[in-house]
C-alpha cells in the first residue's frame, strides 16, 4: 500500500520580506504513510504546510497531488478551496470551530450548497458516524463544540476534513495542547486511519512522538530541509543534531569575568492563564559582564520570565532582588526605576505605541524625568533634541521623528526600542526573542549592542527560540521547560536540544 | 475580487474633509425628504440660514443651542480618546444640574459671591461621580463601560424625577414636578442683554481650549493618548492604566456634570426632568464628527446647534417638520462613520492569486 505517491512538493519557496521562511523545500508522501515534520519554532514547517493549503503563495515551486485514481495533478496554488477539492485538509494548532454550534453543524459547515432549500442532515448523521467508526475518532456530535474538551475538538476537526474526503491529512502540532493520554489515543486513530489508505503529515518537535508513531522524518532549519530519513533508521541523537545544526557557532566575543549579581529571581511561581506564562518555583542569577541565554521550545514559560522581569506580572512567590535590592512590589516603573531595561517580545503590541510619534514613545518609559516634563507640562523641546540625537546614534531610519511609530519597518522599530533602553545605561537587560523577524544587518546590530551593554558592565537575560543566537552571544545557557530553569552544562547543541525536547540528558 | 487593506498613512486631509464633507453631504439628503413634504428645498435651506444667520438674536440662540453640546462634547471626546466609552453623559448632566439646584435654591446660607464657584464645583462632582462605579465595574471585572453607563441614564433620570416630587421638589411648584429656582447670586450672568446666551459659553470655551492643550502638551495628556492608542504598550511602559482610566472618567464625567449646571444656572433658573433632549447622547456624536479633537468639539457643536436652530425656524416660516433636523444630524454622522473607515483602510482590486502575506 505505501508505493505510491500521493503528494509532491517541488522546490518551494517563501519570503517574508527580508525573512526567508522556506528555501527550495521539495517533499512526498506516501499512500498510507505517516511523515513526521520536524523542526525548531521558526524553521518554517507552518509556512510549508500553509502553501500546500493554499493560504500562502510560494514565490516559486510547484503542488502536485494525486487524484483518486494516483494520478498526480498540479495543484493551483493559493486557493484553500481548490486544495480542499483536491483532497487535502488541514488541521490547524489552533482550531478554526465555531463554539456555538454542534459539532454535527461544524463538521458539514462549509461543504454544503449554500442555497439549498433543506440540509440532509440525517446523511450527513450517517456518514460522519460510518467515518468515526473507521477511524476510531469519537466526539458528541449534538452539543456545542464550546462545550468539548480539547481532545473532543481536535477530533471534530479531523472528523472535518475527512467529511470532506482528505486523503492528505496535516496535523499542525497535535499534540502541543492534549494530555499525553489523549495523544497517544490520536495516534492510534491515525494509525487506524493511515490502514484505510490516508496519508498524514504531522508537524512536531517533539522528538519521542515522532519516533514513536512516524514512518519517515523530513527535518526543517532555517527554512531548509536538512534531512530525511526512515523513522526505523533514526535515533534522537541523530534528529536533535539534524534540528538544531552540526556546529556550534563561534562566540561572538571572548568571556568576560562576571562580577556582581544584578539580577536573582528565587522560587519565583506564577500562575498563569496557559503554560506559556506559568512559571514553577524558578530560579536565576544574573551578573555583571554576563549574558544569560534561555533557550526553549516556545510557550514553555518565557512569556511568564519576560513579564516577571519587566514587571507586568506580580509572582505568587518568590524574591526578586536587582543589583541586591529587594523589589517590594514589582511593576513596570519600579523594575525600570531600579536599573531593568526591557526589550519585549512583540515590539508592535507591548514596545511601542504606533499611533504616537518616534520622539514621544522614546520617552514613555521616563515621564516622570526633569529631561523630559517640568510641572507636569512636556518639554517639547527636550523631548525633539533627544529624538533627534537618539535617531541618530542608534540609526532609526524612517519619515522622521515626528511621524507615528507605526510607520517605521520592523528593524527601525526594534532600534527605537534599543535606543529607549540603551540610553538609560541599565544595569541588567531583557532582551526577549530580540531578533525575531529582523532582517540580517538588524539582527547583528541588536547583538552588538548587547555585546557593548555587557562589556560596559550591564547583565543580560537572553531569551530565544533560536539556539544559534543563543550560542552565539550567552557565556551561560539555561534551558526553560514547563516553567523551570535547568542549566545546561555544556555548550553542546545536541545535549541542549534534547533538554529542550524534554528528554534527560 | 474586493480585498480592504489599512492605509498606511492618514493624510489631514480626510481628517479635516470627511466632517465637512459628511456635513455636506447630510444637508444635501435632507432635500429628499423635504421634496416630499412638498417643500422647495432651496427655499428652505434659505430659511435655515435665516434662522442662523439671519440676526443677532438667531446666532445667540445657536450659541445657546451650542453650549451644553460643547460641554457634552467634550466628556465624550476626552473619555474616548482613552477607549473609554461613556454614554453617560446624559446621565451625568442631570446629576450634575441636580447638584446645582439643590446648593442654589438657597438650602445653603452662602456668602452670595461664592455660591457660584460652589454650585459650578459641585455640580462638576456629582457629573464625576455617575462614572465612579461603571470605572471601577470596568477596570475590577472587565464589566462593559458601554452597558454600565449607557443604563445608568435611565437610572438616574428616573432619580430625577423622583427627587422633583419629593425633596427638591418646589413648594411653590402647586405641585409640579419641578424644583426651586436658584436665586439669582447663584446664575451665570447672560453675555448679552435680553438674549438667552450665558456665560456658561465662556466656560465651555475655557475648558475646550484647555483640554486641547492638555491633550497635547501634558504629562496628563500624553499617558490619556497612550493609554488609547495602546493599551499594552502603555502598561508595558509603567504608565498606570486604571489610574489613567479613572482620572479621564472623572474628568469626562465631571464636564458632563457642568452640562446640566449651565443648563439650569445659566438658561432655566431652575431643574425639570425635560432639561435636556437628549445633549448627552447628542454630545457623542459631536464628539465623532470632531474626531474627537475638543477644538473640533467647539465647530462640531456649532454645526450642530446650526441645524437644530436653523431647521426650527425653517419648519415655522414653511410649515415642515422639525424632526428634519434630527434626520441632518443622524445622517452626518454615519457619513462621518463610513469617511473615517475610508480614513483607515483603502479598497483595493485584487486577484485571488496574489496572496495575504
Amino acid at each position: 500500500m505505501k508505493d505510491s505517491t500521493v503528494l509532491k512538493l517541488n522546490g518551494l519557496s517563501k519570503r517574508f520580506g527580508p525573512v526567508i521562511a522556506n528555501d527550495n523545500v521539495s517533499l512526498t508522501l506516501n499512500k498510507g504513510e505517516v511523515l513526521a515534520l520536524l523542526g525548531e519554532n521558526g524553521a518554517g514547517k507552518t509556512t510549508l504546510m500553509n502553501m500546500l493549503f493554499g493560504h500562502y503563495l510560494p514565490d516559486s515551486g510547484t503542488i502536485e497531488v494525486a487524484d483518486d485514481s494516483g494520478f498526480l495533478h498540479p495543484l493551483p496554488l493559493g486557493h484553500p478551496q481548490v486544495a480542499l477539492a483536491a483532497g487535502v485538509g488541514m488541521v490547524h494548532q489552533h482550531f478554526t470551530l465555531a463554539e456555538n454550534i454542534s459539532a454535527l453543524d461544524n463538521i458539514t459547515l462549509g461543504s454544503e450548497p449554500l442555497f439549498a432549500v433543506r440540509r440532509n442532515r440525517r446523511a450527513a448523521r450517517r456518514r460522519i458516524e460510518s467515518i468515526m467508526a473507521q477511524s476510531g475518532l469519537n466526539a458528541p456530535l449534538d452539543l456545542p463544540v464550546g462545550r468539548l474538551s480539547v481532545g473532543e475538538r481536535q477530533r471534530i476537526e479531523i472528523l472535518k476534513a475527512l467529511y470532506r474526503q482528505a486523503r492528505v491529512l496535516v496535523l499542525d502540532e497535535p499534540t502541543a495542547v492534549l494530555t499525553p493520554q489523549e495523544a497517544d489515543a490520536l495516534f492510534e486513530n491515525i494509525r487506524m486511519m493511515t490502514n484505510e489508505g490516508l496519508s498524514v503529515i504531522f508537524i512536531s518537535h517533539k522528538l519521542r512522538e515522532v519516533l514513536a508513531f512516524s514512518d519517515r522524518i523530513a527535518v526543517l532549519r532555517h527554512g531548509r530541509k536538512v534531512g530525511e530519513m526512515a523513522t526505523s533508521d533514526a535515533d534522537e541523537k541523530s534528529i536533535a543534531r539534524l534540528m538544531v545544526g552540526a556546529e556550534t557557532p563561534e562566540l561572538a566575543s571572548s568571556r568576560m569575568a562576571p562580577g556582581a549579581p544584578v539580577l536573582t529571581l528565587s522560587g519565583i511561581s506564577v500562575t498563569g492563564r496557559s503554560k506559556r506564562d506559568t512559571l514553577n518555583e524558578l530560579n536565576l542569577t544574573v551578573h555583571a559582564h554576563e549574558i544569560l541565554g534561555i533557550a526553549g521550545v516556545s510557550g514553555n514559560g518565557q512569556s511568564g520570565l519576560a513579564n516577571v522581569i519587566s514587571g507586568t506580572t506580580e509572582p505568587e512567590q518568590g524574591l526578586i532582588k536587582v543589583n541586591e535590592t529587594n523589589i517590594g512590589a514589582p511593576n513596570p516603573t519600579a523594575m525600570v526605576r531600579a536599573g531593568v531595561g526591557r526589550i519585549p517580545e512583540d515590539r508592535h503590541r507591548e514596545g511601542i505605541v504606533g499611533a504616537m510619534s518616534v520622539a514621544e514613545n522614546m520617552i514613555i518609559e521616563r515621564l516622570d524625568d526633569p529631561d523630559v516634563q517640568s510641572r507636569g507640562l512636556l518639554r517639547r523641546e527636550a523631548i525633539q533634541d533627544n529624538a533627534e540625537r537618539l535617531a541618530k546614534a542608534y540609526d532609526v531610519r524612517g519619515p522622521g521623528v515626528d511621524a507615528p511609530a507605526r510607520l517605521l519597518s520592523g528593524g527601525n522599530i526594534q532600534k527605537l526600542i534599543l535606543a529607549r533602553v540603551f540610553e538609560r545605561s541599565p544595569s541588567l537587560i531583557l532582551a526577549n526573542q530580540p531578533t525575531r523577524g529582523l532582517d540580517m544587518g538588524a539582527a547583528a546590530e541588536v547583538g552588538r549592542r548587547l555585546l557593548e551593554a555587557r562589556a560596559r558592565g550591564a547583565g543580560v537575560v537572553l531569551i530565544s527560540e533560536d539556539l544559534d543566537e543563543i550560542l552565539g552571544l550567552a557565556d551561560r545557557i539555561m534551558v526553560i521547560r514547563d516553567g523551570e530553569l535547568h542549566e545546561a552544562p555544556s555548550r553542546d547543541r545536541e545535549q541542549i536540544g534534547l533538554m529542550m525536547a524534554g528528554e534527560p540528558a | 475580487m474586493i480585498r480592504i487593506e489599512p492605509r498606511q498613512t492618514q493624510s489631514r486631509a480626510f481628517a479635516v474633509g470627511v466632517p465637512i464633507l459628511s456635513a455636506v453631504i447630510a444637508l444635501a439628503f435632507a432635500a429628499i425628504p423635504l421634496l416630499a413634504a412638498g417643500a422647495n428645498p432651496i427655499q428652505a435651506y434659505g430659511e435655515m440660514y435665516k434662522g442662523v444667520f439671519g440676526s443677532v438674536f438667531a446666532f445667540s440662540e445657536v450659541l445657546t443651542r451650542a453650549t451644553p453640546l460643547i460641554f457634552t462634547g467634550l466628556a465624550a471626546a476626552l473619555a474616548f480618546r482613552a477607549k473609554l466609552w461613556n454614554i453617560g453623559a446624559e446621565g451625568q448632566l442631570y446629576l450634575g444640574a441636580m447638584a446645582a439646584v439643590a446648593i442654589g435654591s438657597g438650602v445653603l446660607d452662602v456668602p452670595g459671591l461664592l455660591l457660584l464657584p460652589l454650585i459650578v464645583v459641585l455640580g462638576a462632582a456629582a457629573g464625576a461621580a455617575g462614572m465612579v462605579a461603571p470605572t471601577y465595574l470596568k477596570t475590577r471585572f472587565g464589566a462593559d463601560e458601554v452597558v454600565t453607563t449607557l443604563l445608568l441614564n435611565f437610572i438616574i433620570l428616573i432619580f430625577v424625577q423622583m427627587m422633583l416630587e419629593g425633596p427638591l421638589q418646589d413648594p411653590m411648584s402647586l405641585g409640579w414636578p419641578q424644583s426651586a429656582p436658584i436665586l439669582d447670586q447663584g446664575m451665570l450672568p447672560p453675555l448679552i442683554e435680553r438674549m438667552r446666551v450665558h456665560s456658561g459659553l465662556i466656560l465651555a470655551l475655557i475648558l475646550a481650549g484647555l483640554a486641547q492643550f492638555m491633550l497635547a502638551r501634558s504629562v496628563w495628556g500624553f499617558r490619556l493618548r497612550a493609554v488609547g492608542e495602546n493599551a499594552a504598550a502603555a502598561r508595558h511602559a509603567g504608565i498606570n492604566v486604571k489610574r489613567s482610566l479613572f482620572g479621564v472618567a472623572i474628568l469626562s464625567g465631571g464636564v458632563a456634570g457642568l452640562a446640566g449646571v449651565s443648563e439650569v444656572a445659566g438658561l432655566k433658573g431652575y431643574l425639570t426632568s425635560d432639561l435636556s433632549p437628549g445633549f448627552g447622547y447628542t454630545g457623542i456624536v459631536v464628539a465623532m464628527l470632531a474626531g474627537l479633537s475638543p477644538a473640533g468639539v467647539v465647530i462640531a457643536a456649532l454645526f450642530i446647534a446650526s441645524v437644530f436652530v436653523g431647521a426650527d425656524s425653517m419648519s415655522r416660516a414653511m410649515g415642515v417638520s422639525s424632526f428634519l433636523a434630527d434626520l441632518v444630524v443622524s445622517v452626518s454622522l454615519l457619513c462621518v462613520l463610513v469617511g473615517s473607515f475610508f480614513a483607515r483602510y483603502r479598497v483595493v482590486r485584487a486577484s485571488t492569486t496574489r496572496a495575504a502575506s
